[in-house]
């Protein structure tokens, strides 16, 4: 079933900070977006499944960030924990045209 | 149908082996009750040796805790001795005065140490080193005496010696062979032990036999049977165990040398089991590990009614379990005219290695210096491989990687709790497993003797290939095989200035680290470079990069900084007008006497630190925190000292200097030490014209009392000694060290020793003062610094 997606503009990437995340709203969600190293813009959401620590606040290295709480290891670009830990993080795709970071998100 | 009840008695190894095996086999088809005689629950007695060397604690050597019992329905009486079975009605009678019906009766009652019938074995001061309560009175003795005599040169008798000299005793090994170790060592390599042994310390007197053990009440020394004598205050007797058979013999079981059993465990008598080293199988009494696992199978098939050939005996394989030393023994080590050996010895590297072949197999070899080749070759002992095939082996590859790799998934890796090669390799896929602890804590595996250690580690690399490096535990991390000191060389050695460098230069395996080398290696090089090194924010945890403390709900912590824990009316009014303003959600005082601000909003933080106009106290910094106080000379009427003020000095000297742990102080001034100073990292007591510097203290999770560093004069000298302590701290622990375990592990006489001398004191000093000159207030920089605020602290938010 194809889902119908929306775009949302969130703001310049040359504003984001680099290896660094970013708490993001956007009506009822909240996103922690990062740019990593790479240079490429991710967003997943901003609670981890464990106790909801705010992702946004972690440390990132490479394309996974640590939980800031309990130092669970979660990736960026698909949302899994690492082992030995489980769990899933919804992640959403991002789009930059000419500087502009937009999120996809479910209509 | 009620349950049929199975009673073990002794709560060792060997019984709770063979009830893991029963419940494998059939979780719940029993009601299991277990006596035993020891107030512990299951633990390793193997690693007793490792506890009285000091590298482990009781607590990390149980086997079952308490709650495995009771999760697995287990009945256990620890404490309680069984003193009688009827074996017409099947009840057993305890010393608690309890009975208990069985079905089926498992003894495992293990055995005693033998002690030699000498006459004064009875005198104070006289042990066995068997058990738990043996372990702690040698740690007790080696605190009072000095001179330490172990009777027996075996394996036991060795690991005992090695214990008593980390504790500090002198130690003469007595032995009535003329070569150590002669049961599982050739005279070659008994040789090369004991040189080896002798470098760490030991002194061996062999060809001696003990004829007296001498002393009023206490002992105070030994006489052999040619007349000499030495002295002893403390006598280890390690020659020996002999099975406890007692109460097999009162309930009138078959017993030779230990409770005769076929080979499928049961003794004479129906239903009455026996295992462990209580049990003799074909005339052999098992003093090892090993066994127990193929035993407890045995019995359990038996008692869940499975077909099975059961117990052939066991092959057996011993490691000499101190620190520095290699040796393997396996199999039919003893020459006869009927055999060849194959020997290598190398002089220079000093390793030693004996094969025995018997009819063109394999069946026994020694190895001194390298035990490597333990495995492969206890594996070859045990198939009867012919030589041939472990020639061609060695020609064909030098690594045991090919060993494990061609080993099918149901081979044996770990013999003491029955682990498979498939069951290990499954669990390191399908759990993400990546050392050897991890396997250990998921399989079981390693869990007892520790001689599989390696073939595990192999297991490892060759199932995760380059991600494993089996140094892995001492590395700062699992992206590097560096240790820190090795980190720190490189560093100094190669220039490197920032962690992306260190990385890349030392050959991390990932690009940018994890959250536990990043924080390391950001600590590393601003200690090692404090003017120059960027500090790195990406680097560090959320606390130390945003300067205020992580709640569980995402909100943060706000501590103003009260020098001393001083403060006056007008904090006290910004504190209470800046809580109402951003509506915190409580208002609490600290343990370190300070004001928390809690449930700050991320985005408020700078507001609030602008509006306060106060510094913030590092309250979650791996940093020096606070200096608690207590009212001293001022005001208080048994204060001899201004503690306050020396307090307010040293928090004014050292604040937002970073640290490998954090760092909490207490300055108290009289010896009711109201600043709690015995459980601070730092600790200092104002006596009537002294002052008193403890240091290593820590009342968190590991309670340590503080010890005392040194007596000074005058409040510069306070500061000159804790400007030494912490900068020698920040120099040499491991980042994440406390003190507390900082000063454990290199011990408060080098600390004093390096502090005695003004020269080096002088150098510390010096570059602590470097360091404190670089500390920068980071408050008023967030709010200063328009990245930052923006980079850190705000949040985006999009309106639909």
């Amino acid at each position: 079933m194809e889902q119908t997606l929306r775009r949302v503009l969130i703001g310049n990437k040359s504003d984001l900070p680099e290896r660094l995340g970013k708490t993001v709203t956007i009506g009822t969600y909240e996103l922690a977006i990062f740019k990593l190293a790479s240079g490429e813009v991710r967003a997943i959401e901003n609670r981890c499944p464990h106790k909801g620590g705010v992702l946004a606040d972690g440390m990132v290295s490479g394309e996974y960030v640590f939980c800031p709480l309990h130092d669970w290891k979660i990736s960026i670009v698909d949302g899994q924990v690492q082992k030995p830990d489980d769990g899933c993080v919804p992640s959403y795709k991002i789009e930059v045209k000419n500087d502009l970071v937009y999120v996809l998100l479910p209509e | 149908m009620p349950k049929q009840k199975i009673v073990l008695i002794g709560n060792g190894m060997a019984g709770m082996r063979a009830i893991e095996e029963i419940k494998k086999l059939r979780p719940d088809d029993f009601d299991i009750t277990v006596f035993g005689t020891e107030p512990y629950p299951n633990y390793n007695r193997i690693q007793l040796s490792k506890v009285l060397q000091g590298d482990t604690e009781v607590k990390d050597i149980t086997l079952n805790e308490w709650s495995w019992y009771e999760e697995n329905d287990i009945l256990l009486y620890p404490g309680e001795t069984v003193v009688k079975v009827d074996k017409k009605s099947q009840v057993v009678f305890t010393d608690k005065g309890r009975e208990a019906n069985y079905d089926y009766l498992i003894l495992a009652t293990g055995s005693n140490p033998f002690m030699l019938p000498l006459p004064g074995v009875d005198k104070e001061g006289v042990t066995a080193f068997r058990d738990i309560k043996d372990c702690e009175k040698m740690i007790e003795y080696s605190k009072k005496y000095k001179k330490a005599a172990v009777i027996g040169g075996g394996l036991l008798g060795l690991e005992a010696a090695r214990g008593l000299l980390n504790l500090g005793m002198e130690v003469d090994v007595i032995h009535i062979a003329d070569y150590l170790m002669e049961r599982q060592l050739d005279r070659e390599a008994g040789h090369m032990l004991q040189t080896e042994l002798e470098k760490q310390g030991m002194n061996f007197l062999l060809e001696k036999q003990t004829v007296e053990i001498i002393g009023r009440n206490r002992v105070t020394g030994l006489r052999f049977s040619n007349g000499d004598r030495i002295k002893a205050d403390l006598v280890v007797m390690a020659v020996g165990i002999k099975p406890n058979v007692s109460l097999a013999l009162e309930t009138d079981l078959e017993v030779n040398r230990g409770i005769v059993v076929n080979d499928f465990m049961e003794t004479d008598t129906p239903n009455i089991f026996a295992v462990g080293e209580c049990a003799e199988h074909n005339q052999m009494v098992y003093g090892l590990v090993a066994p127990l696992y193929e035993q407890g199978k045995a019995l359990a098939k038996r008692i869940c009614k499975l077909e099975d050939k059961g117990y052939k005996g066991s092959i057996l394989s011993t490691q000499l379990k101190v620190s520095g030393v290699d040796v393997f023994s396996s199999g039919n080590i003893k020459e006869y005219d009927s055999m060849k050996t194959i020997k290598l010895k190398d002089d220079w590297r000093g390793t030693y290695k004996k094969i025995t072949i018997e009819n063109d197999h394999i069946t026994g070899a020694v190895l001194f210096g390298d035990t490597r080749e333990g495995n492969k070759l206890l594996s070859f002992i045990k198939k009867g491989v012919q030589i041939e095939e472990y020639l061609a082996l060695g020609e064909q590859t030098e690594s045991n990687e090919s060993l494990v790799a061609e080993m099918p998934d149901d081979e044996l890796i770990c013999g003491c709790n029955g682990v498979t090669k498939g069951t290990i390799v499954q669990a390191i896929q399908t759990q993400g497993l990546s050392s050897v602890e991890q396997v250990k804590g998921c399989t079981n595996a390693s869990r007892s003797c520790g001689t599989c250690k390696s073939l595990v580690s192999e297991l490892l690399e060759y199932t995760l290939g380059d991600e494993y490096s089996e140094t892995q535990q001492e590395t700062i991390c699992g992206c590097t095989t560096l240790s820190k000191d090795e980190v720190i060389a490189e560093i100094k050695e190669k220039g490197l200035t920032h962690t992306r460098e260190v990385m890349n230069v030392l050959g991390w395996s990932t690009e940018e680290g994890c959250s536990k080398c990043r924080p390391a290696l950001n600590y590393y090089l601003g200690m090692i470079n404090p003017i120059d090194y960027k500090d790195e924010r990406e680097s560090r945890f959320v606390n130390e990069r945003l300067h205020a403390n992580i709640q569980n709900n995402g909100t943060y912590s706000v501590v103003p900084r009260m020098y001393g824990g001083v403060t006056n009316s007008e904090d006290l009014r910004k504190i209470a007008d800046v809580a109402d303003k951003y509506e915190v959600g409580m208002i609490k005082l600290t343990g370190g006497q300070r004001i928390d601000l809690l449930g700050v909003q991320k985005e408020d933080l700078p507001k609030i630190w602008a509006d306060l106009g106060m510094a913030s106290g590092h309250a979650y910094a791996k940093s020096v925190r606070t200096v608690k106080t207590c009212v001293g000379a001022d005001f208080c009427r048994f204060g001899t000292q201004d503690s306050v003020g020396m307090g307010i000095q040293i928090e004014r000297k050292f604040e937002g200097l970073n640290t490998p742990h954090k760092v909490k102080m207490g300055v108290s001034a009289c010896p009711r030490n109201c600043a709690e100073g015995g459980v601070k990292d730092v600790g200092v007591v104002g006596l009537d014209g002294v002052w008193e510097i403890y240091v290593g203290g820590n009342g968190g999770v590991e309670l340590r009392k503080a010890e005392l560093l040194v007596k000074v004069k005058t409040q510069e000298e306070v500061l000159e000694y804790i400007g030494a302590f912490l900068q020698d701290y920040r120099e040499n622990a491991k980042y994440l060290e406390r003190t507390s375990a900082y000063v454990e592990r290199v011990g408060i006489n080098h600390i004093q020793e390096v502090l005695e001398d003004k020269q080096k004191r002088d150098a510390l000093n010096q570059s602590m003062e470097i360091a404190l000159s670089a500390v920068q207030e980071p408050w008023s920089e967030a709010i200063r610094n328009g990245t930052l605020l923006r980079d850190l602290y705000e949040k985006v938010k999009v309106s639909e």
